[in-house]
């Protein structure tokens, strides 16, 4: 079977800094990776190149086996459709209200009339837990954790084959990190899709994730199945794992 | 040789300045042309640009056409040649103060909002947001911002144009003792379309300036909060001394001999 997406050899280099060096992965369709790492490791560098917004200098990405550091014009843009991402910050148009963001992708990306678009998105706000007068809002008058929500909903809303997840918890209390956890569990087990996330929560990496990866130095020093990340062996997954200060991995603390 | 290395880079970095502004310039004109074309967010900043700047443009414009009245009446009252206030008043404002100071003030109004709003955009990863929903970025920000400038700007300089012989007359004829009728019959026959014209064609060059400089800053700008002011400062400055220049050479070119 065809990985879904593969990563050969990846290397990026910002100025001096060789941020990614030599990055291998290998995703298999609707599998569920998360890629773990300390802050700075070039974790959103990684999904930022797969998305095309940030060019490799050496490498290979392939997705269902097309190589995508190559494609430019209609031929980005067809492969865009395959994505959806929930970024960070959610990244919410703030000129737009909520329906709007979750419908745009179908308005502009793909000319769906903005009536039935709107439906959609009352479809898909639905889904997370949202109704439709909050369509009507705009995303400064919602909390950080139904921005979140409304991140995931404008996500989905094009029925993406790959979704990313850009630290999906962050800045949420543990409540309301966990609603979007399982948020996150049921809508791409609905979905099918094949979902590559990044976190430095393990609570969250544990329970959105089939495979985790783990990225240090510019490259995955360690890989496998969720369920092994406790018996991993390697003394780095460890030390970030149990969050310690002492070993291996050295925090430059002066910047 | 170290002062030879600092040469170097100060060149270097304005040679990368020149090279992203050209490169830039080139994706925004290959977009404009591409469909889809957004009419309506073309329609959104013709409001924003062009509709929003009348007020500043035409008060600007009235207090220059009085100043210019004012001056004019005391310059040429050392030849004794003060019945000239009306035509220089029409050449000085429809050459040259109507399109310079609309495109100014229209570069402090908007180049500086759009490079807020682009450049907030960016740092919070609405950017990134775009080209993950298979929108283009350029295209979706940057060439309605363009076309609308463009658009809006000769039209604000034919009102500032009005606007400003107008700030002449009420000067001329309510404290220099000019007759109304005599000082509007002297306007219109010495204008030529060509005077008016000319700075039409200068607004339209400002406008594509301005929405240029502010799109590029926003596009470029890093960092968080102070990035953006950084970046909408030098869409102003940028804009503005850009105006001054084209302003310059448009002139030399349309009124060469």
């Amino acid at each position: 079977m065809t990985p879904k997406i593969q990563l050969i050899g990846v290397k990026k280099r910002f100025g001096s800094k060789q941020v990614l060096d030599g990055v291998d992965l290998t995703i298999e369709p609707g599998s569920s990776l998360v890629i773990i790492g300390g802050s700075g490791t070039a974790k959103s560098v990684t999904i930022k190149s797969i998305l095309g917004i940030i060019r490799p200098d050496e490498g290979t990405i392939l997705v269902d086996g097309e190589d995508i550091t190559r494609v430019n014009g209609a031929g980005r843009d067809r492969v865009m459709r395959k994505f959806g991402m929930l970024f960070q910050g959610a990244a919410l148009f703030d000129s737009l209200p909520v329906w709007e963001n979750v419908a745009f992708g179908l308005i502009q990306g793909r000319g769906m009339a903005r009536k039935a678009a709107r439906d959609v998105a009352i479809q898909k706000l639905a889904k997370v837990g949202l109704t439709a007068d909050v369509g009507e809002l705009y995303p400064a008058e919602l909390s950080g954790g139904m921005q979140k929500r409304v991140a995931l909903a404008r996500a989905i809303a094009a029925d993406p084959e790959i979704i990313f997840f850009d630290e999906p918890t962050t800045g949420l209390d543990p409540i309301m990190a966990d609603v979007i956890n399982d948020l996150i569990v049921a809508t791409v087990k609905d979905m099918g899709a094949t979902t590559m996330s990044i976190t430095h929560d393990m609570a969250s990496a544990r329970k959105i994730s089939h495979r985790i990866a783990m990225l240090h130095g510019g490259r995955i020093i360690w890989q496998g199945p969720t369920a092994e990340i406790d018996n991993s062996g390697n003394p780095y997954v460890d030390q970030f794992i149990h969050g310690k200060a002492e070993g291996p991995i050295k925090m430059a603390v002066k910047a | 040789m170290n002062f030879l290395a600092t040469i170097g880079r100060a060149v270097m970095t304005v040679l990368a300045h020149i090279g992203r502004l050209s490169s830039f310039t080139a994706q925004a004109l290959a977009a404009i042309v591409a469909p889809p074309i957004y009419w309506r967010l073309i329609g959104q900043q013709i409001m924003r640009i062009g509709y929003y700047s009348l007020p500043v443009v035409g008060l600007t414009a009235f207090f220059t056409g009085g100043a210019l009245a004012l001056q004019i009446y005391l310059g040429g009252n050392r030849y004794g040649a003060e019945a000239i206030v009306p035509q220089i008043v029409v050449l000085g404002i429809t050459r040259e103060l109507g399109p310079v100071i609309a495109g100014l003030m229209v570069a402090g109004r908007v180049a500086a909002a759009i490079a807020a709003e682009i450049g907030t955009m960016k740092v919070t990863e609405q950017i990134d947001a775009l080209t993950t929903l298979a929108t283009n970025p350029i295209k979706y920000l940057v060439v309605p911002r363009l076309v609308a400038a463009v658009i809006c700007m000769p039209v604000l300089v034919g009102i500032a144009d009005s606007i400003g012989v107008f700030g002449g007359y009420v000067v001329a004829t309510q404290s220099l003792d000019f007759t109304g009728s005599i000082y509007l019959k002297n306007t219109v026959d010495f204008a030529t379309s060509q005077d008016i014209l000319s700075g039409l064609y200068k607004a339209a060059a400002f406008g594509f300036i301005i929405a240029l400089m502010g799109c590029y800053n926003g596009f470029n700008s890093r960092g968080g909060a102070q990035g953006v002011g950084n970046a909408t400062t030098a869409a102003v400055v940028s804009s503005s001394i850009l105006i001054l220049a084209a302003n310059y050479l448009l002139t030399s070119l349309l009124f060469s001999k």
